[in-house]
């Protein structure tokens, strides 16, 4: 264990050919926090959760997971993280209960266990008797629960999703922003959330804003906000960050 | 049992199901080689003489000779067909979702593999049981033969598959894997003409079919339905699977391989 934060990352930059995708991106998110990655379309939230979730890795830089380094213990570090992507990834032609089962076995969890698992997943959603309906017979908000459901089914320690909220009604967005923020609180679960929309970070959240690849803030929201609606706070970044 | 076993066994089941669900496509598969075994062999069997070359040994018809070809390419258009669906995996994220498994990289991507080749043996099976009772029919022992025969070469088309769909930006692009994969890998190789044929014609054509893997695949098959061993296919299939699956764990690997061109 290197101590400190439950998500830590040091350094981290990435290009794509000659354009600068990250530069020298650091945050280090404490165990149990709520932190929200706060960035406009293109500032790089996309391309930093790709190696946060080891689809490439960095040139550059170093992420560890619950003290475990990402590019030199990659399993054990991947073991310790849950995903919800941006795009929906469930199964729509399988049941929800399959769709979770399905998931726990990519883990390596079977059988009893297994079950065990998804059931009490689906119970905390309060979707127990939907468990043999098909996925896609669900309505967005609720595939977006399951999916969050399914990224906690191995008991990762860190918990990262994508604008987990796109293309979701604003009621159903507060729901479930709501459910993160539970599950934060009464687990222990450490979050980090990236979004573009200011309204869902609360005053209490950890913020990192990011800005054209870089780091522009990183405190407590409100200290970022200073009195000001977080909105204009977020918007004198950029502006300062485009300077 | 091992988390690496429970994670194969899910992935062959999403893809049993999910082909079951696609009727379609399981018919496509099997109108395809039935189309060319009832049509296509019966007009040219006028116009093409065979010789007795191994493993026959007595004089066959072209309908028989083509049947384990017809095998090899149901399982190089499943092949091609994994590979569509993996780039389709990729645009639609889970393969993404799949590669956070904490599992090794390249076990994920053998049991997309396996999944796939688990598919492509079932089809070849339905379509020997009709060709067997169309008349075509191979010594018992050959149908069991044939299994880890089917399985090598499935393997090593769905590994072709896998490092082709690295290299793949696009679904829209997979029109032209077809053309330039498939067409060629078939009428280049003995599934239709045995390698002696193609020499009366080309000598170049001929060196192209001997140095195609889909020939040795094929051979592999015709040997094994006959429940006999050509250890050169064997060697070839095997090398060429192997080859191709350095390849695709080479493209899907995190640090250097193609996939990070298309993260966005």
């Amino acid at each position: 264990m290197s101590g400190g934060g439950a998500l830590r990352v040091e350094g981290v930059s990435y290009r794509y050919g000659a354009k600068a995708a990250l530069d020298d991106v650091s945050f280090e998110v404490a165990p149990g926090a709520f932190a929200a990655l706060l960035g406009a379309n293109g500032a790089g939230k996309s391309t930093l959760f790709a190696l946060l979730t080891r689809l490439f890795v960095p040139p550059e830089g170093r992420i560890t997971v619950a003290g475990e380094d990402l590019a030199r213990r990659p399993r054990a570090a991947l073991a310790r993280i849950g995903v919800v992507f941006q795009q929906p990834t469930l199964d729509l032609d399988l049941t929800v209960r399959r769709n979770l089962l399905h998931f726990a076995a990519l883990h390596g969890i079977a059988g009893r266990e297994a079950e065990r698992r998804a059931a009490a997943a689906l119970d905390r959603l309060g979707m127990a008797e939907r468990a043999d309906e098909r996925a896609g017979a669900l309505n967005g908000g609720h595939r977006r629960r399951m999916e969050i459901a399914r990224a906690l089914i191995h008991r990762p320690a860190v918990l990262l999703l994508d604008e987990p909220t796109v293309g979701l009604d604003a009621m159903t967005r507060r729901a479930i922003t709501d459910h993160v923020h539970d599950l934060c609180e009464d687990e222990g679960l450490t979050v980090l959330w990236a979004t573009h929309l200011v309204d869902e970070v609360r005053d209490g959240d950890r913020l990192v804003v990011l800005h054209r690849g870089r780091v522009v803030a990183d405190g407590l929201a409100g200290e970022v906000a200073a009195g000001r609606p977080l909105a204009d706070a977020f918007g004198a970044l950029a502006a300062d960050g485009a300077a | 049992m091992s988390g690496w076993l429970v994670c194969l066994l899910a992935v062959v089941r999403r893809e049993a199901l999910r082909f079951v669900h696609q009727r379609e496509r399981f018919l496509a598969a099997l109108v395809r080689p039935l189309v060319w075994l009832v049509v296509f062999a019966a007009g040219f069997r006028a116009a093409l003489g065979l010789s007795i070359i191994p493993p026959y040994e007595t004089y066959v018809t072209y309908e028989t000779y083509i049947v384990p070809g017809l095998c090899g390419m149901i399982q190089l258009f499943n092949g091609m067909q994994s590979s569509l669906s993996l780039v389709y995996d990729r645009e639609t994220g889970s393969m993404r979702l799949m590669l956070t498994s904490p599992l090794p990289r390249w076990w994920l991507l053998f049991c997309k593999l396996a999944a796939g080749c688990a598919i492509s043996i079932l089809q070849v099976y339905a379509f020997l049981a009709i060709a067997g009772l169309y008349g075509i029919a191979m010594p018992w022992e050959g149908y069991l033969w044939a299994l880890p025969a089917l399985v090598l070469n499935g393997l090593m088309l769905g590994a072709l598959g896998l490092l082709l769909s690295s290299t793949i930006d696009r679904l829209e692009n997979f029109a032209g894997v077809m053309n330039f994969v498939i067409f060629p890998m078939f009428f280049l190789s003995t599934a239709l003409y045995p390698l002696w044929k193609m020499a009366e014609s080309s000598e170049l054509l001929a060196a192209i079919v001997a140095a195609n893997p889909f020939t040795y695949g094929v051979e592999l098959i015709r040997f094994a339905l006959y429940a006999k061993l050509a250890p050169e296919a064997l060697l070839w299939t095997a090398l060429a699977f192997a080859a191709f699956g350095a390849g695709a764990v080479w493209g899907y690997d995190p640090a250097r391989g193609l996939i990070r061109r298309r993260a966005r």
